[in-house]
């Protein structure tokens, strides 16, 4: 693995070496590296195009690290992963693409993933997009995310896109049974002439079933984003979702919070906020000594924390 | 230690210009808790923005240790040892108290000595240190919070408006006993915009300020007793007094 890919890799998976526990690395739409263990088994698809990853029921704290690198300029690959998680296990998944495109052509990657989250099983997962190099051609990322959690699962997602990709589109779909729960934390930032949407579509489908959605982004330059979720309450359950913005420069936003009800328990709530940096907030960061520009990146690195 | 040199300044209103303040000098010298008050309106917020740098003067000057600091910006006013709590405190989406501590003391403070300045503010500081400064803050708490920020830039001059408003009488007790023991210890000037009978009684010296001009200025001893009960201090219920 080359300096590039390196780099990638620590960046969208925070490793600087062979990750402990389970992992597969995927560089330029081939496996670099994989390992399993006695509770996590990766498997290639027929098709070539992705892995599943099986964890036994009731695995407790161990991690599987997916991470997707490419460097290839005018590589574009479909990816599709699924996670099967047992009952009872507790596990986190860090997947993570990055990629570095210094030719003309475009660099591309689909990824879709599925998790089964299985009964009263608990699972964080992380995801990290993260673009770099110097060339004309593109750097898109499109996930996909389908979730479906059993009876009492839980799922955290982060899902976190600071940096140098150009365009994306996310699609969320989740379906949760009785006392499931899911927490999305996302965070997005664009600039220059990137666009970015973030989809997500949850059906609280089971009793004593809750959601939280909760997306905040900064768009700076030109760029622009759009933000639509819809909670789908079905069944007696709890759903918020929120996106809260930052918007700078002759950046663009639009934020589309919708809840459905569809049955009498359902107790459902959406925020959203669009707004510039309070001038106030730069105002008291001065008074600390700080400059305009360190207040204004002060505020935005918190708020993307 | 600050001078303040015929500072005048004005909003536009309705075609013409309101002055909000007119023609003000003032002295404040070192290591003095100097508390400015009057009715509201009279322009005494807007005296403390013009000494932090929030606010331009018209006209006039500003001196800090000898220096004009007029045309000096905010941020080089904070480093030249001006601080300034808030009367509304700002809060912020993902900053943390401790963040904010760490920004004010201009080191990378542990966590126990941030937790230091919350405690000399009356919070449980392990309580606080992780919290955002959000809306989830009550009035009282980001009051105190603003105000060990300014503990920890520890400087030679600290500017507070109003650290009364918008705390429930509770939180205010506590505050009383912050200002009396930085009364005690100060290693610096403070100025604070209070109507506060018990700020008002822990000052060196006392600025009456009405209508965007001073209307008196000298020691406590000299000026508390004559504005006691006016509106300038309602020390109670002034109305009942002057109509019964």
């Amino acid at each position: 693995m080359d300096k590039i890919l390196e780099t990638l890799l620590e960046k969208v998976a925070g490793l600087h070496e062979v990750p402990e526990g389970a992992y597969n690395i995927r560089a330029n739409g081939m496996m670099a590296g994989r390992n399993t263990t006695a509770n996590i088994d990766i498997v290639s698809r027929e098709d070539g195009n992705g892995i599943d990853v099986h964890i036994k029921p009731g695995t407790k704290r161990e991690s599987v690290h997916i991470p997707v690198i490419l460097s290839q300029t005018g590589l574009t690959e479909t990816v599709c992963n699924d996670f099967f998680i047992g009952d009872d296990a507790d596990v986190t998944i860090v997947a993570g693409c990055g990629i570095h495109n210094s030719g003309a052509k475009e660099s591309r990657h689909d990824g879709i993933h599925r998790f089964f989250v299985g009964k009263k099983a608990r699972v964080k997962y992380v995801e990290k997009h993260y673009g770099d190099g110097d060339g004309t051609g593109g750097r898109i990322m499109n996930p996909r995310t389908e979730v479906t959690i059993e009876e009492g699962g839980y799922m955290e997602m982060e899902t976190v896109q600071i940096k140098g990709v150009d365009s994306t589109k996310r699609d969320t779909v989740a379906h949760l049974k009785a006392n499931a729960a899911l927490i999305v934390q996302e965070r997005l930032m664009t600039h220059g002439t990137q666009t970015a949407e973030s989809n997500f579509d949850v059906s609280l489908d089971g009793e004593n079933s809750s959601a939280n959605i909760v997306s905040r982004s900064v768009a700076r330059d030109t760029s622009s984003q759009v933000f639509f979720s819809n909670l789908r309450g079905n069944n007696l359950c709890a759903g918020h979702t929120e996106c809260d913005a930052i918007i700078m420069d002759h950046a663009k936003i639009s934020s589309l919070p919708e809840i459905t009800a569809n049955h009498p328990d359902a107790a459902l709530i959406h925020e959203a906020a669009i707004g510039k940096i309070a001038g106030e907030q730069i105002i008291k960061l001065m008074t600390l000594g700080l400059t305009e520009a360190e207040a204004e990146a002060q505020i935005v690195n918190g708020f993307l924390k | 230690m600050l001078e303040l040199q015929n500072l005048s300044f004005g909003v536009a209103e309705n075609q013409g210009k309101k002055e909000i303040l007119k023609n003000v000098s003032l002295n404040i010298g070192e290591d003095k808790f100097v508390v400015i008050t009057g009715p509201n309106g009279g322009g005494k917020s807007t005296l403390a923005k013009l000494i932090m740098g929030i606010e331009k003067p018209v006209s006039g000057k500003i001196l800090f240790d000898g220096q004009d600091i007029t045309e000096k910006n905010i941020t080089e006013r904070a480093n030249l040892g001006i601080s300034f709590a808030f009367q509304q405190p700002v809060r912020f989406k993902g900053v943390h108290v401790l963040d904010l501590i760490r920004l004010a003391a201009k080191k990378q403070l542990s966590a126990a000595d941030a937790c230091q300045y919350l405690s000399e503010v009356g919070l449980c500081a392990k309580d606080y240190i992780n919290r955002e400064v959000n809306a989830s803050l009550s009035g009282g708490e980001l009051k105190r919070i603003e105000i060990a920020t300014v503990l920890a830039r520890a400087t030679k001059l600290s500017v507070f408006d109003e650290p009364e408003a918008g705390i429930d009488l509770w939180s205010f007790q506590n505050l009383i006993q912050v200002f009396e023991k930085m009364r005690e210890r100060t290693n610096g000037s403070i100025v604070i915009i209070s109507h506060q009978e018990r700020i008002l009684e822990i000052a060196d010296e006392i600025v009456v300020i009405s209508g965007g001009s001073i209307l008196k200025h000298g020691t406590r001893d000299e000026i508390l007793p004559e504005i006691l009960g006016t509106a300038s201090a309602p020390g109670g219920c002034h109305f009942y007094r002057r109509d019964i």
